[in-house]
């Protein structure tokens, strides 16, 4: 009998995979029939941002909740995503005068997309087995320097790589139409959607799995996760590859779906702070922590943007993280997570003193 | 079975231009209990690093179990029977004790015995162990609300998880009183009754006597004495590095 990934570990309740998995589909396929039954295009463009931060905050925790490593190197990761779909689309233009190209050139936008957010996936994943074989070693805030200086060391590489318009920035052609509700940016929407699915599928698999455990006895204690036989290089590799991987993979439709990609924008600071601020609002032990926390924050400034002031969206994140920090340091799911453990333990403790 | 089941030859460990170990030798008996004493800084611990993969020795050779050692990471030592407890325990904090059992279960103990085990054998597994070091009671518990000498029975009883051949205790007992003293001593007897060879290093010189049936004494980073109890402690060199002359 060959054991499987899941069997091993699974100790926690709730619904079985497929279960799951149907269970996320069918709320992802009601979220997009709410929007088509509003019908207003800028819910799309709106809820796109938030998606796209579920992805990054639920990514960046793979690394930094289920492993202990701090990323601040969030953007360049997304901006990866960003710039293989920029050469990519440059590379198809450039072979237009061949046969190839003009084959290549008839792929419909709507075919190409998913594939590109593949490749990125790809890109951004071999980048983060990169940058954690160099940096692993370096533990607690010096692996966060670490990625933060890869951040800067690659912001600067494509700001002097004229393929990709270097500072100047590139433009990416978006179909004007799309039979879709919501139209082009309804099917960005519909991608990003997919794609959270996607994230969240890949996460609660690893809690649950003998992967999971490892990544948590690193989190709690390297060396003794070592001594316990956890192959502890390894595992943080792998954390690091899905982690830029996913985020890779979120950054891939944003040349499509701002239509203008320019260094500052894909490697924006908000992407990084956004990624930490999110699960650590959210709770970092499980996806749940994340995604709320992307959409708590997301939709926060979404609001803010409209009805404040675009400029006071990292204000209002550094606020909450504040907040945060002081009253719940473990997040909204730890927060329960604790109270819960404290009610156990007091009427564990209050059966035990009727018993004697 | 002939032959040691660990054999440490002229191990060396230089931090910089400090010599913590200077051509240290050892070998241990299969089902052996050995004491490793010494004074504060004398290398015990870098001596159980080296051993373990922490550390890299600078020059020496360790064999365990007919395999050499050199170069190999510490999972990978745990996955050859070789298990550690911690000076000051290093519990997963944010794990209940039956999961902090759960992690060498899921890895060293599959490892060695070439299949995983199920959810019910791992639950059955880590809650026979605890029943052994007396924790059952608390295995919802987190290690925050563990006190001092239950932290030390749950590294004795993780280390167990592994099914290890040898079991390095490293001052398993420091700071605790004479009665958990016993009851931590008590708990090594049958650990080893039950066939794992255990180095004990202590400073508690009662619990390193009446536990070792050899005693190996390291002073700044060399090894000054290795002999039965009674005589180690008649040593001159040996009463001289402890007492001062």
């Amino acid at each position: 009998m060959t054991p499987t990934l899941t069997q091993s570990g699974s100790s926690q309740p709730g619904p079985g995979m497929a279960a799951f998995t149907g269970l996320a589909l069918a709320a992802a396929a009601a979220l997009f029939g709410l929007l088509a039954y509003i019908g207003n295009d800028y819910l799309y463009f709106a809820s796109y941002v938030v998606l796209q931060f579920v992805v990054l905050a639920i990514a960046w925790n793979i690394l930094g909740g289920y492993c202990g490593y701090v990323n601040f190197g969030s953007a360049a990761f997304f901006a990866i995503g960003a710039y293989t779909t920029v050469s990519a689309s440059n590379i198809i233009t450039e072979m237009s005068h061949s046969t190839a190209g003009q084959l290549l050139g008839l792929v419909p936008t709507g075919v190409l997309l998913p594939l590109l957010m593949i490749a990125a996936g790809i890109v951004a994943g071999l980048v983060g087995l990169g940058m954690g074989y160099l940096t692993l070693r370096l533990r607690g805030v010096f692996f966060s320097i670490a990625t933060l200086a890869l951040s800067v060391v690659l912001q600067t590489l494509v700001i002097n790589w004229d393929f990709v318009g270097g500072s100047r920035g590139a433009y990416v052609i978006r179909p004007n139409e799309f039979p879709l509700p919501g139209g082009f940016v309804g099917y960005l929407f519909v991608l990003m959607l997919l794609l959270v699915v996607g994230a969240i599928l890949i996460a609660r698999t690893i809690e649950r799995s003998r992967l999971g455990y490892g990544f948590a006895a690193i989190r709690d204690d390297e060396m003794a996760a070592e001594a316990s036989g956890v192959p502890t290089l390894r595992l943080k590799l792998i954390a690091t590859t899905l982690s830029g991987g996913l985020m890779g993979m979120a950054g891939a439709p944003f040349p499509y779906y701002i239509g203008y990609l320019e260094p500052a924008s894909a490697f924006g600071l908000s992407y990084a702070v956004n990624a930490i601020a999110m699960p650590m609002v959210g709770g970092t032990h499980s996806w749940v922590g994340p995604f709320a926390g992307a959409i708590i924050l997301g939709t926060f400034q979404q609001v803010a943007t409209v009805t404040i002031s675009s400029v006071l969206n990292l204000l209002i994140v550094g606020l909450l993280l504040i907040f945060f920090v002081i009253v719940a340091p473990n997040g909204i799911t730890g927060f329960f997570r604790d109270l819960r453990y404290r009610r156990a333990q007091a009427k564990a403790d209050v059966a035990k003193g009727a018993a004697s | 079975m002939t032959g040691p089941l660990l054999r440490a030859a002229n191990i060396t460990k230089r931090f910089g231009g400090f010599t913590a170990l200077n051509d240290v030798s050892l070998d241990v008996a299969p089902g052996e209990r050995l004491g490793l004493i010494g004074p504060n800084g004398s290398g015990k611990s870098t001596l159980v690093n080296c051993l373990i993969g922490t550390l890299i020795n600078d020059a020496g050779r360790v064999t365990f179990d007919g395999h050499v050692l050199d170069g190999l990471l510490p999972h990978k030592r745990a996955y050859l029977g070789l298990a550690r407890s911690f000076q000051l325990p290093r519990p997963f904090g944010s794990m209940s004790v039956t999961d902090n059992m759960r992690i060498p279960l899921l890895y060293t103990a599959a490892v060695r015995a070439g299949h995983r085990r199920t959810e019910a054998e791992i639950r059955a597994r880590a809650d026979e162990l605890l029943t052994l070091v007396g924790l059952a009671a608390k295995a919802h518990a987190r290690p925050v609300d563990l006190t001092q000498v239950d932290m030390r029975k749950l590294e004795l009883a993780r280390a167990m998880a592994a099914d290890p051949k040898l079991l390095i205790a490293d001052e398993a007992m420091a700071g605790l009183s004479n009665a958990e003293v016993d009851d931590i001593l008590k708990l090594l007897m049958t650990l080893n009754s039950r066939g794992i060879t255990i180095i004990l290093i202590e400073h508690i010189m009662k619990a390193v006597m009446s536990f070792s049936q050899r005693i190996v004494v390291l002073v700044s980073g060399a090894k000054i004495a290795d002999g039965l109890p009674a005589d180690v402690i008649r040593n001159d060199d040996v009463v001289r590095a402890y007492l001062g002359q």
